[in-house]
């Protein structure tokens, strides 16, 4: 069987199926019969909870005392609520005398205390609801013996498939074992696609419910190309992708060749290929692939997969690593850009109608300055070890960019009276991703030392198109000349004010945009590392004339198809 | 039965921690303990009704123990919030 996706990280790979199933917290509608049932149903109740305190026991006993106390009171408190008198009596009190399974049941009391504790109006309480949610979702997966969940061990050469993936299960994955993705939903910027693009994993994604039909153990071949994927096939095919396996990887080997090569056009115009990285080890995977710098350092994993906001010490722990794997090369460190799709375990955001367009990324940090203060002594304490810059995401106004410089003016202060070193000519820049920005890159430019451009978010607000629905996913594009020209004007208006004009989205990576973008004058892009190598080939056969000429072409045409076409020869 | 009112000492209140605390100390005695805040009377072994009553720093709560060691349970619970719940 063929299945159709999006090519999200090229790469063959051969091997294994895991399925990941998420946990559905479903109704089931049904009604017990007798009491008999009504006895089972108590009795799968009480082994459930055993089966969790076991594991959050086995948690507590694992747990790094260095990491602080607030995890491990998190994980007491949790065994508290599994061995929870109140909800053991609720859940029993709705198996027996209303007659529901289990399953409903725990659903049931599990949604009514989440919902009492949002409705309290105090912050630290409303937040407690996580917890509940936890601790319920633990009891249902343990209803299900033998259910697979991400944070398995897995054979060698592995194919994850799975509905999507999200950053916490990303880092719970042995990625050493892993030599594909493939998800049903999400496309060329879904959190699954930049793991994988990262870490040089072939990967499809938005295949849709066709991969529901694979099964743990499915031998599956994956080309993060063309977006194929073949289930169980015969013989030949798999003789003929292993042979296009070899070429793939010889490719990568010559590409991987290029490392040491200058980015230099025929001209000799020097351009700075920089990695999109989120931790020191893949700065150091960056560096493999020839990196000049960090273009953009995503904080946000430090944020994920944990208990509580990680303290100062920790966060320039953090930074600070990646600082010295730099070895003095840029590092551009975007402040926190969590909120909306990237949601915290152990902080609540408020349910919203369009999360892209809400309290996220500076808006929650100019919003929650204690927890922004924290991020900005970090990250001036690590300038100490390395050139380390600083960038303020989904600035979309002067005010913001005025109030975030202020917060870190007053960071610096509070070093300065602890006195502790940092770099006091650490540079400041912003994200251009929101259209206003983009509009008025000739006022911004006046507040900043440099530009880095986010395609991604840049797209989808200009073209007002969720870049995560599946239905109107080919409206986002890139390349539409709307797009072009606001991308055209920041880097005029950057380069007119003498600051550095950088782009660290999607496009940056794509080889069809290469001499458009240098042609327009960037001299700076940032994607992730395996891509370095293919837009370092394309720098270093063509000149800044040739660029130019590109460039002109295009801004003649008036949809992107053409410009895709004419891109593309 | 014996009864006893509190004034909160810490500032946060019966958070998570002071709560999951106060489960445990309540383990240990025979007697049924609850805790009373304005109309609402809930028992000390869930940590769900306890953090359900969302009890502020400088509220008065009551508590009750009944049963045969209950003077034993309210001296420790009397040192629980005069001396250890400001510290945690």
């Amino acid at each position: 069987m063929m299945i159709n996706g999006i090519g999200v990280s090229p790469g063959i790979a051969i091997g294994k199926a895991r399925v990941i199933k998420k946990q559905e917290a479903a109704f089931t509608g049904i009604v017990l019969l007798n009491d008999a049932d009504v006895m089972i149903e108590i009795e799968k109740f009480r082994t459930a909870v055993a089966i969790s305190i076991t594991e959050v026991e086995a948690m507590i006993g694992n747990y790094d005392p260095s990491q602080g106390t607030d995890g491990m009171d998190i994980l007491e408190a949790h065994i508290e609520l599994l061995d929870d008198p109140q909800i053991r009596e609720d859940v029993t009190e709705k198996i027996a005398t209303e007659r529901k399974n289990v399953n409903d049941a725990v659903i049931e009391v599990i949604q009514n205390a989440v919902a009492m504790f949002k409705s309290m109006d105090d912050e630290y309480m409303s937040a407690r609801a996580a917890d509940v949610r936890d601790i319920g979702n633990r009891i249902l997966k343990n209803l299900t013996p033998f259910n697979t969940t991400a944070n398995q061990a897995y054979d060698a050469d592995t194919i994850i498939i799975a509905e999507d993936l999200t950053p916490s299960d990303t880092i719970t994955m042995d990625i050493t074992r892993i030599v594909g993705f493939a998800t049903q939903i999400g496309g060329k910027t879904s959190h699954a696609a930049i793991i994988a693009k990262s870490r040089g994993i072939p990967a499809v994604a938005g295949c849709g419910e066709s991969l529901q039909s694979i099964n743990d153990g499915d031998i599956i071949i994956l080309d993060g190309q063309t977006g194929t994927i073949a289930v169980n096939p015969d013989e030949g095919i798999i003789k003929q992708y292993e042979s296009q396996r070899e070429g793939w990887l010889k490719e990568l080997e010559l590409l991987r060749l290029l490392k040491d090569t200058q980015a230099k056009t025929l001209d000799g115009v020097e351009i700075k290929l920089f990695a999109n990285i989120a931790d020191a080890e893949e700065m150091e995977y960056a560096l493999g692939f020839g990196a000049q710098g960090a273009g953009l350092f995503r904080t946000e994993f430090l944020f994920l997969g944990r208990n509580d906001f990680p303290s100062e010490d920790e966060q320039f722990e953090f930074y600070k690593a990646v600082a010295l794997k730099s070895k003095d090369k840029p590092v551009i460190v975007r402040t926190l850009d969590i909120g909306g799709d990237k949601q915290l375990p152990y902080f609540n955001f408020p349910e919203e109608q369009n999360p892209f367009l809400g309290y996220r990324a500076i808006r929650f940090c100019l919003d929650r300055k204690d927890i922004f203060i924290t991020q900005l002594k970090a990250i001036l304490r690590a300038s100490a070890f390395g050139n380390l810059k600083i960038m303020f995401p989904m600035i979309a106004n002067i005010n913001e960019i005025r109030a975030a410089k202020a917060v870190l003016e007053e960071a610096k202060n509070e070093l300065i009276n602890e006195n502790i070193d940092y770099n006091k000519a650490i540079k400041v820049g912003v994200m251009i991703e929101i259209p206003s920005a983009a509009v008025m890159a000739d006022l911004l430019a006046k507040e900043v030392d440099f530009f880095s451009i986010g395609t991604n978010d840049l797209t989808q607000y200009t073209l007002a198109v969720d870049r995560m629905n599946e239905k109107i996913k080919d409206l986002y594009d890139p390349f539409d000349p709307g797009v072009l020209r606001l991308i055209s004007n920041v880097i005029e208006q950057g380069h007119k004010n003498n600051i550095e004009v950088g782009m660290c989205g999607e496009l940056a990576s794509d080889p069809r945009a290469t001499l458009l973008l240098l042609g327009m004058g960037l001299t700076e892009f940032s994607m992730s590392a395996s891509s370095i190598p293919q837009v370092k080939n394309r720098i270093i056969r063509s000149s800044l004339d040739d660029a130019r000429k590109v460039y002109e072409e295009v801004m003649k045409m008036d949809n992107s198809k053409a410009i895709i076409n004419y891109c593309r020869r | 039965m014996i009864s006893k009112d509190y004034i909160i000492t810490s500032a946060e209140g019966i958070h998570a921690r002071p709560a999951t605390a106060l489960v445990k100390l309540t383990k240990n005695y025979k007697s049924i303990i609850s805790i009373k805040k304005g109309e609402r009377v809930v028992k000390l072994n869930s940590l769900l009704n306890i953090l359900s009553l969302a009890a502020k720093g400088g509220e008065t709560i009551s508590i009750i123990a009944e049963g045969e060691d209950e003077f034993v349970a309210m001296e420790a619970i009397e040192q629980f919030f005069n001396e250890h719940l400001k510290d945690l």
